[in-house]
Parts: structure tokens; C-alpha cells; sequence
């Protein structure tokens, strides 16, 4: 793979780099400063055949324009919500995710969330630090998880997954899809604000497109209302984050826990003081084994690209 | 017409002959005292300015039944200032604060509060563990502190799928820790006083054997004389390694804290959710400075749905009690 020239837009993973660095030739574009950007595209776009964005840089509808050699677009994700498809369609560009691998992370974490939310397990943390607990007992009741209905959002491969494990606290699951799956025992709700009216943890597990940006927007956050909680492990935009942080000052919304934003790495500050909310920083596939197989994954798509063999997890 | 008349206007006019009295040695929820006051005739010490036995002596001579919470103390001097005492319910589901053998001495029944906090426990252990493997009250905290656009990425957590998960002591709650780790694809193994013919998982005899083949030690088992410090030293080098993770929702003092706290400044133990701790409410101040620590202040059982399914509980036991009927939720020396 020698030949390959790489355009790694993020620093996205220590091993991933290193390997890309032993067996390719590397451009690294945050090294260069933002307002340089343009230019240290244009004076490698020669040598770059291949892209590896992630979440947060992809492959926009400018850089691929500036890059004329692109070949092969192999996403550090499985969202390509950043990878402008339809552009790399008509180049014929090859596009990759990393399907599979992350699934359970993601879901793990949204049920983490989930417990962590309801049962006030940060907060809780806060208060033991604060040194507080032997001058005052503050035992405030919280909400029992276990038995609450899930409103899944998408019932793809992540949407199940979180679906099997809360099916081990005894919870219903409800989904809403763009149609019915077959062979689950799950309700299907062919309208996202009766989901909302109807669960009590929304969780967003769809990926973005056009279609789904905001799809969470003020009317499903006041279906979901002042006893339903929202889980984000989608993306930011999923969400009208603006709205979400309204309903909740204003105590339309019982509360939320989110891995991703609309503007990431930026939080609304406003959450920060909130004891309803629970904030991590986009770890949804966050673990040393996941980043792993998520690299080996990018690394194998490359070389079968460049061996000419079928791609392992191909998009377009 | 006749006026219409309320459980209000009945508990009104219940003299207090009429109603059982019922001793409570602490106050208590509004949630729960609140039905037990319109059934019972509460008898409450501390709003007395006699102290505690000469308040018993002037009004509770007769209180055949006593409502204990917050863990507070059932002991001879105690059972002494009680001579009609013949019934205990504790709101707990341990009984270490309940002298079992001066009870059956005295034929006082003893109740607990049964199985009512053994889903929450559960949930509880099962979001402790997931927030130590994947760092969500470290990273919360991390968000909340605006480090996350200055310092980039949070460092990584581990997986949940694989790893082997050791139930220390498997009851109702540990059985229910271990059939919703399931669903994260652990393996789960367990030490108990004797091996569960009826469950499949892997039986181990000692704690330390069980250490050895584990990732994860979950504690769940009831705190007695036998399992004091049932996590000490040879255990935590036994888990040891560098991912060794332990959860405490049992009692504090199944861990040796002094070495738990060692271990984890050594990097000996990789990390620990405790909701429970050896000289509670004092913590160890080394935890504060530890981010592979979860804390919290002995909630696990705190939900409004188990205050509520208490609450039930304890008036049926109580009823039950009052009625010669047979307790739910009864305890002996020999059921522990």
C-alpha cells in the first residue's frame, strides 16, 4: 500500500495512525492550520487517492471537488452523515464504514445512560465528592429503570441490540421505523410523536440523512413529555438541540442523556447545570477493543482497495 | 343529606384505642409515615423532650410493634425499655442491626423489607458497572467542566461483551445482576455459601478462586460475621491484574477499604463503583482525587417505586401482625 497517498483528516486513533504511517504515505489534515486548509489539499491532491474521515471530519462535497485522484473514502464510523455519498456516486468513489464492530458499544452505552439518567448516578458521584454526605443526608428518590417502556427510534442493528438488553430489565420495546420489521415481538409505531406519547425513554439509534435531521423536534420532545427522558447515541442533529435545551429550563421535558451534540466538540452550556441531564463526549464506540476493530476494519477495506479484492464493508 | 365522611374524618374519629400503636425510632418519608399514620398510632420519641426509655416507659408500655429505618439499632437495652414489644419490620432488607438472638429469645418476629429493593439494587450494580467500564459519570463531569473542546477526547473505556463477571454472593439480588449482564454478553460465574444446582453458571467455592477467573467481582451478599471483609487483600490480588473492577452494592464492610483504596492508587485495581462504604457516611477522602471511581450514598434502593412497594409491604406485614396471620416478609436466625 505504499503508493497510497492517505488524507487522515482527524486524529482519531494512535494505532490506526500508525499503521496508515508503516504502510501508506500520510497527509494529516489538522496539521495544518484551518484557514491553510484549502491549500495543503490542493498541493497534495496528486499524490491522495484514499480519505479517512470520522465522525466529526468527513468527506465534504469540497474536498472530494479538490481532490481528482480520490479513489476510496474509508469512514472511522458507521454514521456517514459527514461522507457527501451522492457526490462520491456519480465520481465513482468508494466509500466503507465500520458496520457491526461498534453495535454493542453503543448500545451498552445507551442503556448506561438510560440507568445512569434515572437513577441520578452522576449527581449522586457529585454530591459524595463534594464532601457533603456526613454533615447531610440528601436521599431524594429517583426513577426506577427497570419495566419502563423504550421507544426505539430506528430498529436497525443498534436499535436492537439496545433492544435485547432492555428486554433483560423487563422492559417493553416500542419502535418507530421508516417501515414494520417483521419477526419482533416489539410495537411498531408508524408515527414518531405517538412513540413519543407512548415510552417513557426515547432512544435515538437511526442514522442521519436529510430525512431524520431533527426529527426530534419540539412537538416529540412535548409528546415525550415531563415524565419521558430522551437518550441520544445517534447524532447531534437527530435532535433540535436548541428546542431540547428549552423543553428542558422549562420543564416540558423530564430529562436527557446525550453522547452527541448538534456542533460537537461545543455543549450548550446551559445543561451544565442541570441535574436531569447527563453529558459524555461522543464514546458511544469508545473502547479500546471497538477503536481496534474499527481500525482494522479501515485498514482492511484500504488494502483490499488497492488489491483490487472485494471491499469488507462496502456503502457505495 | 347526610355529610359525606372521609379515611380524614375516620381517622378522627378513631380514638386512639382504636388504632394498634406502632413505635418508630426515627422519622421517616412523608411517603411512608403518612400511610402509617392513618392505620396506626405512631409513637415518636424524638418529638418527645423525655429521653427515649422514659418515653417508652409513659407511652409505650403497651406497643406490641416497632417500624425501624435508617438502620438504627435493635438490641437487648433497646427490647429491655419494650416489655409488649412482640414485632420488628425493618425497612431494610439486611437485618445486621437487628439482634436476631435476643428477638427469638424474647418471641419477637422480626420482618424485612423482603424483595421489594431487589430490582433497583440490580439496575443499580448493572449502571455502576457500565459507568466504570465506559467512564459516563467521569466523562460527564469532564463535559460539564468545558474540557472537552480544549482537551479533545475523553481516553477510551473497555468492553462489556467477554467479560467474566463474579457475583459475590448470589441471592435474589446477584441473580438478578447476573441474568441482565447477560444481555451485555458477560460471562458469569459466583461464589455463594453452596453452589445453585438449578442456575447455570459457573460455581466457584472460595472468593478467591472466583477472583481469579474474573474481570468484574460483583458484590452482593449480605453483610454477617462469615463474609466481613470477604473482599480483602488475597481476593483484590487474586482479580488483581490491570482491568480488575469491583461494585459494591452489599454493605460497606464486605470490603477491606483501607486496601480497596491502596489497590486502586497503585493502579492494582483498574476501578470500583461503591454505593456503600465501611464507616458510611465518612468516605475516604483518596477516592475524590480517583476518576476510575464511581461513588454514590447508599441510594441503590431509592426509587419511588420501591418506597411505594415498601410502603405496601410494610402495612400488609403489619396487618398481618395484628391479625395473627402469618408475616410476608419474615426473618429467623435460621434464614440467614
Amino acid at each position: 500500500m505504499e503508493s497510497l497517498g492517505v488524507l487522515l483528516t482527524f486524529p482519531m486513533n494512535p494505532y490506526l495512525e500508525e499503521e496508515l504511517s508503516r504502510r501508506c504515505k500520510v497527509f494529516r489534515l489538522w496539521q495544518s492550520p484551518p484557514e491553510r486548509r484549502q491549500e495543503f489539499i490542493r498541493s497534495n491532491a496528486p499524490a491522495i487517492r484514499a480519505i479517512v474521515g470520522n465522525a466529526y471530519v468527513g468527506a465534504d462535497a469540497a474536498t472530494i471537488d479538490a481532490l481528482p485522484n480520490l479513489e476510496i473514502v474509508a469512514s472511522f464510523s458507521v454514521g456517514l452523515d459527514k461522507v457527501d455519498l451522492h457526490k462520491c456516486r456519480e465520481r465513482g468513489i468508494r466509500v466503507t464504514n465500520t458496520p457491526d464492530v461498534l453495535t454493542e458499544d453503543v448500545a451498552d452505552l445507551a442503556i448506561g445512560l438510560a440507568i445512569a439518567l434515572l437513577r441520578r448516578i452522576c449527581q449522586a458521584d457529585r454530591y459524595v465528592r463534594s464532601g457533603e454526605w456526613d454533615k447531610k443526608g440528601d436521599y431524594r428518590l429517583t426513577t426506577r429503570f427497570s419495566g419502563k417502556t423504550i421507544g426505539i427510534i430506528g430498529l436497525g442493528r443498534i436499535g436492537m441490540a439496545v433492544a435485547k438488553r432492555a428486554e433483560g430489565f423487563g422492559c417493553p420495546i416500542s419502535y418507530y421505523s421508516r417501515s414494520e420489521k417483521p419477526n419482533t415481538n416489539y410495537k411498531y409505531y408508524s408515527n414518531l410523536i405517538d412513540l413519543a406519547a407512548n415510552c417513557n425513554v426515547l432512544i435515538v439509534a437511526c442514522p442521519l440523512t436529510e430525512e431524520t435531521r431533527h426529527i426530534v423536534n419540539r412537538e416529540v420532545l412535548d409528546a415525550l413529555g415531563s415524565k419521558g427522558v430522551l437518550v441520544n447515541i445517534g447524532r447531534g442533529p437527530h435532535v433540535d438541540e436548541p428546542e431540547l435545551v428549552a423543553a428542558l429550563r422549562e420543564g416540558r421535558l423530564g430529562g436527557a442523556a446525550l453522547d452527541v451534540y448538534e456542533n460537537e466538540p461545543h455543549v450548550p452550556e446551559e445543561l451544565f447545570g442541570m441535574d436531569n441531564v447527563v453529558l459524555v463526549p461522543h464514546v458511544g464506540s469508545g473502547t479500546n477493543e471497538t477503536r481496534k476493530e474499527m481500525a482494522d476494519l479501515v485498514l482492511g477495506n484500504l488494502e483490499a482497495h488497492v488489491m483490487n479484492k472485494p471491499l469488507l464493508t462496502p456503502v457505495v | 343529606m347526610l355529610p359525606v365522611l372521609t379515611s380524614h374524618h375516620l381517622n378522627l374519629m378513631m380514638s386512639d384505642s382504636d388504632r394498634p400503636q406502632l413505635i418508630l425510632l426515627r422519622p421517616t418519608r412523608e411517603v411512608v409515615m403518612e400511610p402509617l399514620s392513618a392505620r396506626f398510632q405512631l409513637l415518636k420519641p424524638w418529638e418527645s423532650p423525655l429521653p427515649r426509655d422514659r418515653f417508652f416507659a409513659a407511652h409505650a408500655a403497651r406497643a406490641r410493634a416497632l417500624l425501624v429505618t435508617g438502620l438504627a439499632r435493635v438490641d437487648a437495652p433497646l427490647l429491655d425499655a419494650l416489655p409488649a414489644l412482640r414485632f420488628v419490620i425493618t425497612n431494610s432488607v439486611g437485618v445486621d442491626h437487628i439482634d436476631l438472638a435476643e428477638c427469638a429469645r424474647r418471641g419477637v418476629a422480626v420482618a424485612n423489607a423482603g424483595s421489594v429493593y431487589t430490582t433497583d439494587v440490580a439496575d443499580y450494580a448493572v449502571g455502576l458497572l457500565v459507568d466504570v467500564l465506559r467512564h459516563v459519570t467521569a466523562s460527564n463531569r469532564y463535559v460539564r467542566l468545558g474540557l472537552w473542546p480544549s482537551r479533545g477526547d475523553y481516553p477510551l473505556g473497555f468492553k462489556l461483551r467477554g467479560k467474566r463477571v463474579g457475583i459475590v454472593g448470589l441471592g435474589s439480588i446477584g441473580s438478578e445482576v447476573a441474568k441482565r449482564l447477560e444481555a451485555f454478553s458477560c460471562f458469569i460465574s459466583y461464589f455463594s455459601r453452596k453452589r445453585k444446582p438449578s442456575v447455570t453458571y459457573t460455581y466457584f467455592p472460595s472468593v478467591c478462586d472466583l477472583a481469579v477467573a474474573s474481570d468484574v467481582l460483583v458484590v452482593t451478599c449480605a453483610l454477617t460475621d462469615e463474609t466481613y471483609h470477604i473482599i480483602d487483600s488475597d481476593v483484590m490480588s487474586a482479580l488483581g491484574k490491570e482491568d480488575g473492577i469491583i461494585i459494591n452494592v452489599g454493605r460497606g464492610p464486605l470490603i477491606d477499604e483501607v486496601e480497596l483504596v491502596k489497590r486502586l492508587k497503585y493502579g492494582e485495581i483498574a476501578g470500583a463503583g461503591l454505593d456503600v462504604f465501611e464507616y458510611e457516611p465518612i468516605v475516604p477522602k483518596e477516592f475524590f482525587y480517583m476518576d476510575n471511581v464511581v461513588l454514590s450514598h447508599h441510594v441503590a434502593v431509592l426509587t419511588h417505586e420501591a418506597a411505594s412497594d415498601l410502603v405496601q409491604l410494610i402495612m400488609a406485614n403489619l396487618e398481618a401482625f395484628f391479625s395473627d396471620k402469618p408475616l410476608l416478609s419474615p426473618v429467623s436466625i435460621c434464614s440467614l
